[in-house]
């Protein structure tokens, strides 16, 4: 943005205004162009795995790889049943974990942070600064660093190996606090509450009636970052399982295709198996996509 | 096994590394654990198990229906380089390791080194258990310690020759027994517009195969001090014999087992493969057009008239440090690696070629093959398996080696360097990262 308002002011100091109108047009169409190669740059690998899951074995190294084959289709539910029935049907609760650690993970995930971002932004007391500061320190220290002493304290516990050893640290989101601290400030007004008291609700009652309603969209978005992050964890569950019905589909992809060696028939299974593991998260982007991007926005504005 | 994931195994590698460092500060380096007595323990026993191999759970049901008193529980991950050994290191650390683990020839001094294995010598199910391993792989589970023996061996990868029977017949060139003949052979091949092989950059442990087979040691441990020789005489014979190869352009550069590589195989591009017993598969899966058309030789000799062969790949069941029922696992590792139902299982389910003397008289290893040529290819294997030499010693940081090793492997087929410069760079490096770990190295 201010890139372009700097080149824009520029050329009004250099040239006549009125090539201003073409410069913007040509800075349009670089702008799309550069948006066109990213957005092939990005979906090429998708594509890959669409043709590739319509392939037999044989086909892999003998066919073209970004185009179909004649029964691709018939391969592709070949495949598809192969995936669902390998291994008893493990594959099926891996979605199933995946679901369940990335839906509800960032449902409560979502809630915890509104909570607290609203609680940062809206109430006054000692110490609320440095809270937030070390929240968003929080931002800054990546997951997977974090991975191993968690290993160390859930085993004091004798919580790994569990559900729960991927789900607790997964409703953590700093993250999620500071955009709902930003979205809060912005988008739900003091007078409102005022009113709200005055009118005899309680905080709770004000938080889950008004603000949450008021915060909607920021938490359309904080969900699904939540969502994607839990549903593309992969450094966790590896640490802490060993159990593979506890798997989340990451992890049970990925053990597959360490085991290629072995088992060379896996090599199809993993890549309809990787097809299938984003479909959900295209189906959560696709539905949720009008909150999502009215989300980013308004987050950003202060 | 294979190690085919470098990328994410060094990634994994790269992010843990700091408790990989933790282990070793606590440990010391040097511990020696005694064989105290193994008494087995009253009562049922629940014990855990973990591998990566495909199906070994359904061997692990079978001992549980046997084995009211000894239940197994199966456990899984991805393969050892990949995150299991750190896992395994991690929970070490916890104090909650599995009973029994599977770890990889060239991973056990790692676990050795870094106190992480019980010794189960006095566990009466090991005793006399050494005649029935291949000899070769029990000094892989002893380390040549006195009254040690720290995992079963589970199974091996020995290495010989398939090459394209149908093409060498056709053009009427011989088929190589010595490496003199091979890169004389390579350069009518590529007269033919072929390769005689590939050139695998990453797979360093099929380059200390081709080192095991001509004798030489890349690793040495007196008991205490560590010695790393690299750039010994075999070694570098090894590495000058490939760089020619390489120079001449008589070998391809494709990344192993990717898409291009099961092609340029497909596509009769390859004329041979070295490699291990376990590569048949891969063959039949990677290159079904060539149906038929392979056969088996053992590998190329470095003198005419020679026995020697290599080993790529292969794993021991190890009971775990902290295991408290030691007995019954020694016993159930005992089973798992030498009871003929289990291994004709293992070999059904999980492709494992048995480290065990028995398993090579499994049915499965005594029909012919169709996919070549209805050979009884696993003879060959057998009698190579019999000739690899017992003496080889893997060192205790083979992740790090072997990446180091690759890296210059990648810059020499690049043109920039020689496959020498790589063992050297490789023996710098591995020696820094002894001292870095404090293991006793000369």
């Amino acid at each position: 943005m201010s890139t372009t308002a700097t080149q824009r002011r520029l050329i009004r100091n250099d040239a006549p205004p009125r090539t201003a109108g073409r410069e913007s047009i040509v800075s349009r169409s670089g702008a799309m162009l550069v948006m066109a190669v990213f957005t092939f740059y990005f979906l090429i690998p998708v594509w890959w795995l669409l043709v590739q899951s319509t392939k037999t074995r044989g086909e892999f190294s003998s066919t073209a790889p970004l185009w179909f084959t004649p029964d691709g289709f018939s391969s592709f539910v070949a495949n598809l049943g192969t995936l669902f029935s390998y291994d008893s049907g493990v594959f099926v609760r891996w979605l199933v974990n995946s679901v369940f650690y990335a839906g509800a993970g960032a449902f409560l995930g979502t809630l915890v942070a509104a909570m607290c971002g609203y609680a940062l932004a809206k109430y006054q007391f000692r110490g609320r600064e440095v809270l937030f500061n070390v929240v968003l320190s929080g931002v800054l220290v990546p997951a997977t660093a974090l991975a191993l002493p968690l290993f160390l304290i859930f085993s004091q516990v004798q919580l790994t190996n569990t559900y729960w050893a991927v789900f607790l640290p997964s409703i953590v989101s700093p993250f999620g606090v500071y955009l709902a601290r930003i979205f809060a400030a912005s988008s739900v007004p003091d007078e409102l509450l005022e009113a709200a008291r005055l009118d005899g609700s309680g905080e709770v009652r004000t938080f889950f009636t008004l603000a949450i309603r008021l915060m909607s969209p920021a938490l359309v978005t904080m969900f699904l970052f939540q969502f994607v992050a839990i549903w593309n964890n992969f450094f966790l569950p590896l640490i802490m399982l060993r159990d593979q019905t506890l798997f989340p589909v990451t992890l049970g992809l990925y053990a597959w295709n360490s085991s290629i060696g072995q088992a060379p028939e896996l090599r199809s299974l993993v890549i309809i198996g990787a097809f299938v593991s984003i479909v959900p998260l295209i189906i959560a982007f696709l539905s949720l996509q009008r909150f999502w991007s009215g989300g980013l926005a308004a987050g950003s504005i202060k | 096994m294979k190690t085919q994931s470098k990328m994410v195994a060094a990634a994994v590698a790269v992010v843990t590394a700091f408790a990989l460092s933790a282990c070793t500060g606590s440990s010391g380096g040097d511990s020696s654990t005694a064989s105290s007595s193994c008494a087995p323990s009253s009562g049922k026993v629940d014990l855990t198990f973990t591998t990566w191999v495909p199906g070994m759970d359904k061997v692990v049901d079978l001992w549980n229906q046997k084995n009211p008193d000894i239940q197994v529980k199966f456990q899984t991950g991805p393969s050892g380089n990949a995150g299991t050994y750190q896992n395994f290191f991690n929970q070490i650390k916890a104090g909650n390791a599995p009973d029994l683990g599977q770890v990889e020839y060239d991973a056990l001094p790692n676990f050795r080194v870094q106190d992480g294995l019980t010794n189960i010598a006095a566990c009466t199910p090991v005793s006399g258990a050494q005649d029935k391993f291949v000899d070769w792989t029990w000094k892989q589970v002893t380390f040549d310690e006195k009254d040690a023996v720290y995992a079963v061996p589970q199974d091996t990868g020995p290495i010989a020759m398939f090459y394209r029977k149908d093409l060498f017949d056709a053009a009427g060139i011989p088929v190589p027994t010595t490496w003199d003949e091979y890169a004389k052979d390579a350069a009518l091949i590529k007269a033919q517009g072929s390769y005689i092989t590939n050139f695998p950059k990453t797979d360093v442990n099929w380059f200390a195969g081709m080192v095991w087979q001509n004798g030489g040691q890349w690793f040495k441990n007196d008991g205490n001090d560590w010695t790393v020789d690299l750039t010994g005489d075999k070694s570098t014979q090894v590495a000058d014999y490939w760089q020619k190869l390489i120079d001449n352009g008589e070998v391809s550069k494709l990344a192993s087992f990717s898409d291009e590589w099961n092609k340029s195989f497909n596509d009769g591009q390859q004329w041979t493969w070295i490699s291990a017993v376990w590569g048949a598969s891969t063959l039949e899966t990677g290159a079904p057009d060539t149906l038929g058309k392979w056969a088996v030789a053992p590998m190329p000799q470095w003198k005419s008239g020679g026995d020697q062969a290599g080993d790529w790949g292969g794993s021991s069941t190890a009971v775990l440090k902290g295991s408290k029922h030691p007995y019954e696992a020694a016993k159930f590792a005992m089973w798992l690696n030498s009871d003929p139902e289990a291994l004709a299982l293992e070999n059904k389910l999980g492709g494992l070629y048995p480290a065990a003397k028995a398993g090579a008289d499994l049915d499965a290893f005594t029909s012919g093959q169709e996919f070549y040529g209805g050979q009884k290819i696993y003879d060959v294997f057998k009698e190579a398996s019999s000739q690899v030499n017992p003496d080889f010693t893997w060192g205790p940081t083979m992740t790090q080696t072997y990446t180091d090793v690759s890296d210059g492997f990648g810059s020499a087929l690049g043109g920039s360097g020689t496959l020498t410069d790589a063992l050297k760079t490789g023996q710098q490096k591995t020696i820094d990262a002894l001292k870095a770990q404090s293991i006793p190295v000369k």
